[in-house]
């Protein structure tokens, strides 16, 4: 699985960076960045919670 | 016929049920009953607001994101259909971003996106913990009954901004006093207006002097775009206001009605007493949102291309407003949602609404409501209400409910 990020459409609530924190942060100005595009299974889960969350529909996790 | 509502041409129409509806006295922690019937029975329908308009009320929780993350509806109170406030007296004058559409909301929130960033914010928490910890050495070095809406609940969210703005301790009492002022009950409309304008040619002055001599703040960052040409002093002033407001009496609430909601569900509090898992504290925290859902007016949109949406089609120019606190008590998404479970996990919860405008100053108020909740009742965990359930006097008709005072002794 791949995650795809569309950071323009990003509005910095943050909510990624918590339920996934090893997939995504945020740059200087609080926007979210991929740390981890193809992440292991295990965080598969954390990742389905950030797309639920992300109130900008930035977030997607595409079959690969 | 599309509109079944209306009733039979030649009789008069149905009435529509009025919005907002009015809470069971008995429950004041869950929403209207009414709400709750509608979601399973009319999840998108039309309500009458007290000046007659008749705008749509959705009320299930898949619905409320679908239309808050959809670009045709729009947070400009002048857009045509725009559902007017809560009451007559209710409407607050436009103020900055929140009432903005992209991009121009865009432009200016990313602004200011940049000391809410989770690590900035976590960075904050330190000085946070103090703040709230020197107020409860103010609390115990009195005897009690103390009102902690006053003592303590607005107290916190006022000194974290000015940490945040960059207000000078020098100014913090005449910044807290005024900031009082704009929220009191007691206040009369004259005098909240006036505390309103002192604190923005405050603010005004403040970035004025930020502008000559930038800091390392908040202020000297939104001065900073004023030098660079791309808002102007006023602009930059509503922005601090904006900030202010936005975060000041939604926190104050969150901690004087969630502390009340904790007293009576003792189980729970105890919880939290006994619980030093931060992870444990965080979940607690976005349950007590939940739960509580202080916005509870309403999201306000106007359509601005055709939503079809349960079944119903939202028409250019209509009104719309989100329910937001019974999306949080869909059963669909939290099972059992009337109970306050500090152990489930609330993280989907729409408390801080959805879509573009979902609140900027999320990650702020998590983290000081979990230095809140996760310190008061162990600091002082004989804390009780000094006063019967029946006089606390709940905001009903406020714009963000809560509760006007919270007697408490320990
Ligand atoms: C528990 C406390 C809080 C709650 C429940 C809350 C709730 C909300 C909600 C529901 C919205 C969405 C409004 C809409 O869609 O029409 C919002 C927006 C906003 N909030 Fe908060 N808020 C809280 C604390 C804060 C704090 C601490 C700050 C900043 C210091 C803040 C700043 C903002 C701003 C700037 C917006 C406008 C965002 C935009 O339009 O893009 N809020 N808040
Ligand atoms: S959850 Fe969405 S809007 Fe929020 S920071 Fe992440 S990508 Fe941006």
């Amino acid at each position: 699985m791949k995650v795809e990020l569309e950071a323009d459409k990003c509005v910095a609530s943050g909510q990624c960076v918590l339920a996934a924190t090893d997939v995504f942060d945020q740059d200087d100005d609080g926007i979210a960045i991929l740390l981890e595009d193809r992440p292991a299974d295990e965080l598969l889960d954390d990742v389905k919670e950030a797309v639920a969350v992300c109130p900008a529909a930035a977030i997607r996790l595409v079959e690969q | 016929m599309a509109d079944t509502l209306a009733g039979p041409a030649s009789g008069t129409p149905q009435p529509l049920p009025e919005f907002p509806m009015p809470r069971e006295a008995r429950c004041p922690f869950d929403p209207p009953p009414a709400l709750k019937d509608l979601q399973e029975q009319a999840p998108v329908t039309k309500v009458r607001l007290w000046d007659g308009s008749e705008p749509w009320l959705v009320t299930r929780y898949a619905d409320q994101r679908t239309v808050l993350g959809d670009p045709r509806v729009s947070a400009d109170t002048d857009s045509p259909g725009y559902p007017t406030k809560a009451s007559p007296e209710g409407g607050e004058g436009k103020l900055g971003f929140i009432m903005m559409d992209d991009p121009e909301h865009a432009r200016l929130r990313r602004m200011v996106t940049a000391p809410f960033a989770i690590k900035r914010v976590e960075a904050l928490r330190p000085a946070v913990q103090k703040i709230v910890d020197d107020l409860i050495d103010g609390l115990l070095g009195r005897p009690g009954p103390v009102d902690l809406v006053e003592e303590f609940a607005l107290p916190v969210p006022s000194l974290v901004i000015c940490e945040l703005l960059g207000v000078p301790y020098d100014d913090h009492a005449f910044f807290q006093d005024n900031t009082k002022t704009m929220v009191h009950r007691d206040a009369t409309p004259e005098q909240r207006g006036r505390a309103s304008r002192e604190v923005a040619g405050y603010l005004a002055a403040l970035i004025g002097k930020r502008l000559a001599e930038p800091r390392d703040d908040l202020l000297s960052s939104i001065a900073g775009r004023v030098t660079a040409g791309e808002i102007d002093h006023q602009q930059a002033t509503e922005m601090a206001l904006l900030l202010l407001i936005a975060g000041h009496e939604t926190t104050a609430n969150m901690i004087a009605l969630g502390t009340l909601a904790l007293l009576r569900n003792p189980d729970q509090l105890a919880l939290l007493r006994e619980n030093d898992d931060p992870k444990f504290v965080a979940g607690a925290v976005e349950e007590l949102l939940r739960y509580l859902h202080i916005t509870h007016l309403g999201r306000r949109r106007a359509v601005t291309g055709d939503i079809e949406i349960g079944g119903q089609v939202l028409r250019a120019g209509e009104g719309v407003i989100m329910a937001n606190e019974i999306a949080n008590r869909d059963p669909e998404v939290f099972p059992d949602p009337d109970r306050l479970d500090l152990t489930r996990d609330a993280r989907r919860h729409v408390a801080f609404g959805f879509g573009v405008h979902q609140c900027l100053g999320q990650p702020l108020a998590r983290m000081e409501l979990q230095v809140v909740y996760g310190t008061l009742y162990k600091r002082i965990p004989t804390l009780k209400p000094a006063c019967a359930l029946e006089d606390v006097r709940f905001k009903n008709d406020a714009f963000i409910y809560g509760v006007h005072e919270l007697p408490v002794s320990w």
